[in-house]
């Protein structure tokens, strides 16, 4: 084993996978900078920079794909992948099915995500719930080093269309670029779980669809991806103080969803709190709790969300997100504590 | 096919034009489900690029491409099942006629206005990453040039210099808009502003189509980068199967029921709409049709002639007849 940045962990699983494949090409903006090590090691065929161009070079992935090559194409914030939707939407998503399941289209689109250090509304969205509503995608969101690159493998390996999100949290070039920009002056409440830890030494696929337990407990069951992951386990720590005992669950993948290991968790605590980085309204928190009633099973509920457009004022970006504070106090409202 | 042979060129064009026809007769019976857009009046183009195609060339095409799967070789029946909903048809019955999918063929539809230029660039740019030395085609209407993807892949093909042929099938009409209210500028000018380079073309002289398609193909095989062909089209049927606006123009009492009660508000508006009525009538008549003006090229040879349109008839009814027949079986979904 040996530790990792989370960046540094999908840049080694994708290194390993274009070792192993040569049709696994990248494509996107700034991929050159961005991917300055791959660039250098696989050439500029292989990580090909595009113009700014989200709707032409998506698209264009998309036929790639199903004429043989596995790209990954990269939409650099995933707030941009509004104006690449048709490719996404009425295409990647739906030629296996039209086919008759004749033709795949094994395409991962790597996004990043997330707030958390003041950029506002049009940069900080998590938006997998609105992909997710789509058939036909697969959606993985990965919370630690460990779990990129095993996700990254198995989206990459995977012959449906993959979205793929990192959060601008845990990838520290992403911070780097986008928040601190060189400064010593600002600080951001980075989760160091997420942002670095131990790796295999060789990458192997993490399935998608299997949820990891991170906190056993008894009281309520903590469900969430991504940073949320990292919020709930911090929440979990100070409700155990105070007395309860909360299991946290982190889905990695939010389609397909770990219906089962959802059923069995919250079967045995009886209640359930979302923590969602995404909208509330019509999303992951909902679309949860649907799956556990439609399976008879009778649990407390609530959700910590992003209700509204996130703010550009730090504090207030710091309410509209879900921090570990608004977790506590809604776990503690749940089970009338 | 590396000479030009008008006479395979009108055989292509005539088996399109009549399975299109039994497609028409399906439609219009109830067999067939939804909307129906039929490439007639597109098939001189079609024959003249796709008869240059080699095996393992891509093509991505539009709600318009039942001619491009069944010049390129895909079962025919096949694509009435497909039509009919039948879970044997090409796509088991999952697409319908605007999403039609052949992996053998490497071809793909899309229902969607301007879809086809990203995906025939991306072929273009798997053919191209492989070392293949194969071509993409891109099969769009004019409307689609005033899509953003459209413009984007044209520049992408263009910056990469992609192997892909732009095929732009230009009848001047736009569901209901026509190109004078809605493109600025011309469509090969356009082509030329991305560093394209571009031929125009009457596209109802199957010949000329070919001629020009050749030129470009064998530079697309020498790695010239993307070409653009704009050719000329009437779309006899309108823009689809029971199209309104040709409703109305053929049926005098129709129209006078639309226009009557609109009379009280009489200006501008409606009479603008009025003219697209009277209009499209025009478009739609059968001076622009590929397979006349072919056939009067080669009336000198009447039963050859003869021949051809027997072979072909048949050949249409007996497909037709046993997809009937499947189709009649019942269907049986995975």
């Amino acid at each position: 084993m040996t530790k990792m940045t989370f960046a540094q962990a999908i840049e080694s699983a994708l290194t390993q996978a274009m070792e192993e494949d040569e049709n696994v090409i990248i494509l996107g903006e700034d991929v050159h900078t961005l991917r300055i090590n791959l660039f250098a090691r696989f050439g500029k065929e292989r990580v090909k920079y595009t113009p700014i161009s989200e709707s032409g070079f998506v698209g264009a992935a998309v036929g790639a794909a199903m004429a043989g090559l596995r790209p990954i194409a990269e939409v650099m914030l995933v707030d941009f992948i509004a104006v690449t939707m048709d490719a996404i939407l009425n295409h990647a998503a739906k030629i296996p099915f039209f086919s008759g399941n004749k033709w795949k289209v094994p395409l991962v689109i790597r996004t990043a995500c997330g707030g958390g250090y003041g950029d506002a509304g049009q940069h900080e969205q998590s938006l997998w719930g609105w992909l997710a509503h789509i058939p036909g995608l697969k959606i993985v969101v990965p919370s630690n080093p460990a779990d990129a690159g095993g996700l990254m493998l198995s989206s990459i390996y995977e012959d449906n269309p993959v979205i793929y999100f990192e959060h601008k949290l845990l990838a520290d070039y992403w911070l780097e670029n986008m928040a601190i920009g060189g400064r010593t002056t600002v600080s951001f409440d980075v989760p160091e779980q997420g942002a670095e830890g131990e790796v295999p030494d060789k990458w192997e696929p993490i399935p998608l669809g299997k949820l990891n337990h991170m906190k056993d407990g008894s009281d309520i069951t903590l469900v969430s991806v991504g940073v949320g992951v990292h919020r709930s386990i911090e929440a979990a720590n100070i409700l155990e103080e105070k007395g309860i005992s909360a299991e946290v669950l982190d889905l990695r993948c939010i389609a397909p969803l770990d219906s089962e290991g959802l059923k069995k968790s919250v079967e045995k605590t009886e209640a359930l709190l979302v923590v969602d980085e995404d909208y509330k309204n019509f999303g992951l928190s909902g679309e949860i709790c649907a799956l556990l009633l439609e399976n008879e099973i009778s649990f407390k509920f609530g959700r910590v969300c992003t209700e509204n457009t996130i703010p550009y004022a730090i504090k207030l970006e710091n309410q509209a997100l879900p921090n570990t504070k608004r977790i506590v106090d809604k776990t503690l409202e749940v089970l009338n504590k | 096919m590396n000479e030009i042979d008008i006479w395979k060129l009108y055989k292509m064009m005539l088996r399109s034009r009549l399975f299109e026809n039994a497609v028409t007769k399906l439609w219009k019976e109830g067999l067939i489900t939804g909307e129906m857009h039929l490439g007639i009046g597109e098939e001189a183009i079609v024959a003249g690029v796709v008869s240059q195609l080699e095996d393992g060339d891509a093509m991505a095409v539009t709600h318009r491409g039942t001619p491009q799967f069944i010049m390129r070789g895909v079962d025919p029946v096949s694509l009435l099942l497909e039509f009919f909903g039948h879970s044997e048809g090409l796509c088991k019955g999952q697409g319908g006629h605007m999403h039609l999918f052949s992996k053998e063929h490497l071809i793909a539809a899309s229902g969607i206005v301007g879809a086809s230029g990203p995906a025939a660039t991306g072929f273009a740019l798997a053919l191209s990453y492989k070392k293949l030395n194969k071509i993409a085609v891109a099969f769009f209407g004019e409307g689609a040039v005033n899509q953003g993807m459209m413009m984007e892949s044209m520049n992408l093909a263009s910056v990469w210099n992609l192997p892909v042929l732009f095929v732009c099938c230009d009848n001047d009409w736009a569901v209901t808009t026509t190109t004078n209210n809605c493109t600025g500028g011309t469509i090969l000018d356009r082509a030329k502003g991305f560093g394209i380079e571009g031929y125009s073309v009457n596209g109802t002289d199957v010949e000329a189509v070919w001629n020009v398609t050749n030129q470009a193909i064998s530079k697309l095989r020498k790695n010239s980068g993307p070409q653009f062909i704009h050719a000329t089209c009437t779309h006899m049927e309108a823009h689809l199967l029971g199209d309104l606006l040709l409703r109305n123009n053929q049926d005098p009492v129709m129209m006078a029921e639309t226009a009557e009660p609109l009379k009280q508000y009489a200006g501008e508006s409606l009479d603008e709409v009025l003219l697209l009525v009277r209009k499209i009538g025009a478009q739609t008549k059968k001076k622009g049709d590929p397979i006349v003006f072919t056939k009067k090229k080669l009336k000198d040879e009447e039963d050859r002639l003869k021949q051809i349109e027997e072979d072909v008839a048949k050949e249409i009814e007996e497909l037709t007849s046993k997809a009937l027949e499947i189709y009649k079986g019942g269907i049986k979904y995975d």
